[in-house]
């Protein structure tokens, strides 16, 4: 019992550290870097980001995104069924779980490999970086947005769950 | 019709609304 107490604890600490990590990069992308890009490449000074901040960021971004997830699998524990379930009392935390993985798909599947077009790690035409960068953006965008109900439902909601009525 | 997406506020008030459906769906749909 005391040893799944402590897996418990250190999988809470971690996931939290990730988790923050994570939409911390998450949401530097979508309210800082997208900005600055656009004034950026109009003085010529987009190469900086692009270079040398955004590959840095996109590697702490994506694998945080994996801790998180496994961290938050480990804290569900024998419950992670029941959680993506949504059922037995798991329902609202079961919500945030599905959210955080869909989110985790989107960096992987849709913002990463698109992301590598647009800032040349793998070859690509001008036509399929537009693509891509539109691609790119909607996911990002998207997570964003998931990313204001996982916190409901990861942390208020829980805390609070008799507050509201969850 | 423009995409809220696009727009930082958009996102953000896309996002409130949707933890309001989840949370209605969450409080009256699940055990």
């Amino acid at each position: 019992m005391e040893n799944i107490d402590f897996v418990a604890a250190l999988s809470r600490w971690f996931h939290f550290m990730a988790g923050v990590m994570w939409i911390g990069l998450l949401y530097y992308f979508n309210f800082i870097q997208v900005a600055a890009l656009k004034n950026a490449a109009a003085d010529g000074t987009a190469g900086g980001i692009t270079k040398h901040v955004a590959p840095r960021a996109l590697l702490f971004f994506r694998w945080a995104a994996v801790l998180t997830w496994i961290t938050g699998a480990a804290l569900l524990g024998p419950l992670f069924v029941d959680a993506f379930l949504l059922r037995n009392g798991m329902g609202p935390i079961g919500i945030g779980a599905w959210l955080g993985t869909i989110m985790l798909f989107n960096v992987w599947v849709l913002i990463w490999p698109n992301q590598k077009k647009i800032l040349g790690m793998v070859q690509a035409s001008d036509e399929e970086k537009n693509t891509a960068r539109r691609v790119a953006f909607l996911a990002s965008r998207t997570n964003t947005m998931l990313s204001i109900p996982l916190l409901f439902f990861m942390a208020g909601g829980m805390s609070h769950r008799a507050l509201f009525g969850l | 019709m423009k995409n809220p997406l696009d727009s930082l506020w958009g996102t953000v008030i896309a996002g409130v609304v949707l933890t309001v459906v989840l949370y209605v769906f969450s409080k009256n749909f699940l055990g």
